[in-house]
């Protein structure tokens, strides 16, 4: 103890206070950080439809209109099928809590599995729309993670960052990061085209390139952080606030515990 | 008579007699030593060097951090080059990375992938090649910051100023052509900008760029032409410099912060050798082992996580390395509106003015600024002994502020990520950062400056007055006061020993006659310059007013006023 208060003024407490200091931030960012969603898609039936609709009457309709035909404060959801009503609601969108320029990723999905089935069977019988992804393509088993690297690069990147790390948009927008999000959300989430994101049908990306694609971020994120800690891939910008930070420190530091030591 | 004449000759040498030749070396070593000096007369220049002093002060060990990264650089960079192909012939890639597994890719591209997961230790090396480059730039800079805040660019330094501009500006171009050779997404990218900002150059620029790419972009040529300019003309011009800029130090010997006993003529501190050569290798030693832990433990540049480069793509967060951010940061705040046409062509000065000017005016400023100041100060002597940053507000202020512009620039280029992090307007942050740059270093030259006059001030009191012990006292009458502890002379002399010039006086600008003549205009413009450097100014305390401040009779050493410093500061080495 008396040892530790007489090093308490020595210089290299600040670099190790440093180094503390970040570890703790990183363990409790991987405490807090969202973990993805659970759901699966159960069946359709008349039952269902009917229990969605008075969910949807009673949970959306405020803003989405008593026949989902939209008002001022939301959008129609006729005809956006039942992948759109999955996504938004199965990744927390939806229900909106304030009125934002766009609508964040929800920390807690407000329903279960079966209620979000119902309201998207619901709205899936207002008009046709994308449906659900098949397990085949939102598993990633059938694709090519090398072909899906290609397809993400070439489509998605400009937004969400080659790493997926996720990317400014204009006004306040954003494209979020996808890592560690589920296959079916990637799926629905290329289906239905949310907000800013463009839509790719399967003219643009077929099933097997959908499935590439999540097979590819799949791949990506199970790989081993070969090189150490990422930075959170944010790329240059955060390794140069490392080395200023971090490495400064640390080397002036040393310099003056050097220079501490008697000659 | 001349028996007599050569008897004293002898006499009078007979003190300076060679000294009897040593006996034979006897270990292995003083052997060597023995026949290297033989053969080519190193004793002498070795004996010459290992006798300088150098002073320590640990903000003196930043430019050794500097050359350390910088040979950590060398080293690993010869060890990529065993394996990292500079082609860019396409190959399909059949590494053990999955997730590219098949992709056509460039041979660059493919053996940087190699080297990072099929070479044993190659990851490793990578990482510390590309940390140590960012720490030579980091150091590099916080030594330039050294050495301009205490003023040691002064006479006789200036030539070594601009070697280090220049060394500073070429460990940037360095450092890019090393990130654009794995060809890889974001570097590629970073090529394809370059590209941009070559053919915006007015009207050269396309050809420029043809001559660059041998031919139209991205053609074959650049990663094998960046390579010889990464490998070998850069690395050879950076040693080179940097071999004259020690050899200059030496010539020069080392300036010194002052303090008793530390004149324009000594240099207080240990030998080369052995006491500053061990705690130099000492040193190397540390930073390399930093160097390796931190690439050990954190990823730099994964470039498998970016793909292959292919003109197509774009990615979002696509930025340089840090040291190129600021010009990327110009780019990002010059308005769109600057891109015009004239005569049928268009000329972008939107991009040209960031790109391409940016660096080499801010370093032809950086450069000529010991000239600038020499010649608003007319000051023609040498000075071995630093500034405090403090004596030299003008100074300081100017430094802080253009520090200020450059972070400015540097977190435009991050104002995507700024945007997402922060969750505001990128365009709301690119509109405050245009304001910012132009107001922020005004107001920072204006608080550095206060701040720094007033540390002078209380300086002064300090000296005057004494140092406040936080002893109370209470008089027999009841009232309080405060113990002031006189200051010991060592610290007294810290505080008094420097100067503080008066800005040179205005003439009218015209000569004898009334006629505004070339050279008086000048004049008239450097005591304009030599106001705004100089008018606001706090004089270090003078013996005189020591006296004064100690008319209770406890004051020592001081007698004749002008004499006084001195006195002190021989007191002291006594
Ligand atoms: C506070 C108002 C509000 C509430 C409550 C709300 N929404 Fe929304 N919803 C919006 C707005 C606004 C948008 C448009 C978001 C955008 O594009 O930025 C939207 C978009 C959607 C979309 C996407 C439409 C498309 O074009 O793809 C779906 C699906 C949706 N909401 C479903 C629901 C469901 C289901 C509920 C009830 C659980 C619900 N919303 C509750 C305001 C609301
Ligand atoms: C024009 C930019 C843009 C492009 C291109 C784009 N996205 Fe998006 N993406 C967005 C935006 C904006 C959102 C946020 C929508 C929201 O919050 O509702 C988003 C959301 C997503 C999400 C949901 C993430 C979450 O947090 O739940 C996924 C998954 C996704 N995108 C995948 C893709 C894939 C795969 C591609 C390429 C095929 C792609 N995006 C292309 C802009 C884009
Ligand atoms: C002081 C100077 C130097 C600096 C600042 C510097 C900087 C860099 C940088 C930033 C990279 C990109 C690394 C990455 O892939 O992440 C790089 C790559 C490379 N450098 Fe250097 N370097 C320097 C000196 C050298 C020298 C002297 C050599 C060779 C003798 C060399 C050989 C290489 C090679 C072969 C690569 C490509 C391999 C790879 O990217 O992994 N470098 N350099």
């Amino acid at each position: 103890m008396n040892a530790l208060a007489a090093r308490r003024r020595h210089p290299a407490a600040i670099a190790l206070l440093l180094v503390l200091g970040l570890a703790l931030v990183g363990a409790a960012y991987s405490l807090f950080a969202p973990k993805p969603a659970q759901a699966a898609a159960t069946a359709v039936s008349a039952d269902a439809i009917n229990e969605g609709r008075q969910l949807f009457l009673s949970n959306c309709a405020s803003c989405h209109g008593l026949s989902a035909e939209g008002t001022k404060s939301g959008p129609t959801l006729i005809g956006v099928g039942a992948a759109s009503v999955d996504f938004q609601v199965g990744t927390g969108r939806m229900p909106l809590s304030a009125p934002n320029v766009q609508a964040p990723r929800g920390e807690r999905v407000m329903y279960d599995e079966k209620q979000i089935a119902a309201m998207a069977a619901y709205v899936a019988s207002l008009a046709p729309g994308p449906a659900i992804p098949d397990e085949k393509v939102s598993s990633g088993e059938g694709g090519d993670a090398a072909l899906g690297g290609e397809l993400f690069r070439v489509n998605c990147a400009m937004c969400h960052n080659v790493s997926g790390a996720g990317g400014a948009l204009t006004r306040g927008k954003y494209a979020p990061p996808v890592q560690g999000v589920e296959g079916k959300y990637i799926v629905e989430a290329m289906l239905t085209g949310p907000q800013s994101m463009p839509v790719f049908d399967d003219k643009n990306i077929n099933e097997e390139g959908k499935a590439s694609i999540v097979n590819y971020l799949k791949t990506f994120e199970s790989q081993p952080n070969v090189g150490g800690m990422n930075l959170g891939n944010l790329g240059p910008v955060s390794e140069g606030l490392f080395i200023w930070i971090f490495g400064l420190a640390l080397m002036i530091g040393t310099a003056f515990w050097l220079g501490q030591k008697a000659a | 008579m001349s028996t007599a004449a050569s008897a004293r000759a002898a006499d009078l040498r007979a003190g300076d007699a060679k000294a009897a030749p040593l006996g034979a070396p006897k270990t292995a070593a003083g052997k060597v030593a023995v026949w290297a000096d033989e053969r080519t007369g190193i004793a002498k220049g070795a004996s010459v060097m290992l006798k300088k002093v150098f002073p320590d002060h640990w903000s003196f060990m930043l430019g050794e951090v500097a050359m350390y990264s910088m040979i950590i650089c060398l080293l690993t960079g010869v060890f990529l080059t065993f394996w990292f192909v500079p082609s860019m012939g396409e190959v399909a890639y059949q590494g053990s990375y999955l997730p590219l597994k098949g992709i056509t890719m460039s041979e660059a591209y493919s053996s940087t992938l190699a080297i990072s997961f099929d070479v044993r230790g190659g990851l490793l090396i990578r990482q510390i090649h590309h940390w140590a480059a960012l720490m030579f730039v980091v150091s590099l800079s916080v030594h330039m910051f050294r050495v301009f805040f205490t003023g040691a660019f002064r006479k006789p330094r200036e030539i070594n100023w601009v070697i280090g501009t220049i060394l500073s500006m070429l460990a940037l171009i360095e450092g890019f052509a090393g990130y654009s050779l794995p060809d890889d997404l974001l570097s590629g990218t970073g090529i394809r900008a370059a590209e941009g900002f070559m053919r915006s150059i007015p009207i050269v620029g396309s050809w420029v760029s043809y001559i660059v790419f041998g031919g139209a972009f991205p053609g074959e040529a650049i990663i094998p032409r960046l390579y010889s300019v990464h490998i070998l003309l850069l690395p050879a011009i950076l040693v080179g410099l940097f071999a004259a800029h020690l050899i200059l130090v030496m010539v020069h010997k080392h300036t010194q912060y002052p303090g008793p006993g530390r004149t324009e003529n000594n240099v207080v501190g240990f030998p080369l050798m052995p006491v500053y050569t061990a705690k130099a290798g000492g040193f190397f030693f540390l930073v390399f082992g930093l160097l390796t832990l931190i690439s050990a433990l954190v990823t730099i540049n994964p470039i498998w996580a970016y793909g292959p480069y292919d003109p197509s793509p774009v990615t979002a967060g696509s930025q340089p390395d840090w040291y190129m951010g600021f010009a990327d940061g110009a780019l990002r705040l010059l308005p769109g509106a600057l891109e015009f046409e004239i005569f049928g062509f268009t000329l972008s000065l939107n991009v040209f003015l960031g790109a391409i000017l940016l660096i080499p005016v801010m370093y032809t400023i950086t450069g000529a600024y010991p000239f600038i100041e020499r010649w608003v100060t007319g000051d023609n002597r040498e000075h071995h002994l630093l500034d405090r940053p403090r004596n030299a507000p003008t100074r300081t202020a100017l430094g802080v502020a253009a520090i200020t512009a450059y972070i400015i620039l540097f977190l435009a280029a991050g104002n995507d990520i700024m945007a997402i992090r922060l969750q505001m307007s990128i365009n709301d942050i690119t509109e405050a950062l245009r304001v910012l740059f132009f107001v922020a270093p005004v107001l920072a030259f204006w608080v550095t400056k206060r701040i720094c006059l007033s540390l002078q001030r209380h300086d002064r009191d300090t000296v005057l007055h004494g140092r406040e012990s936080g002893t109370l006292v209470r008089t027999a009458e009841g009232k309080y006061y405060e113990v002031h502890e006189d200051l010991d002379p060592y610290t007294r002399w810290k505080l008094v020993s420097f100067e503080s010039p008066a800005p040179i006086a205005i003439g009218s600008g015209k000569d004898a006659n009334g006629v505004s003549s070339k050279a008086a205009k000048k004049e008239r413009r450097r005591a304009k310059l030599s106001r705004f450097y100089f008018k606001d100014r706090v004089e270090p305390v003078t013996p005189a007013e020591l006296a004064a401040a100690h008319h209770h009779g406890e004051h020592e050493a001081i007698e004749a006023p002008s004499a006084a410093p001195q006195a002190v500061k021989r007191a002291k080495q006594d």
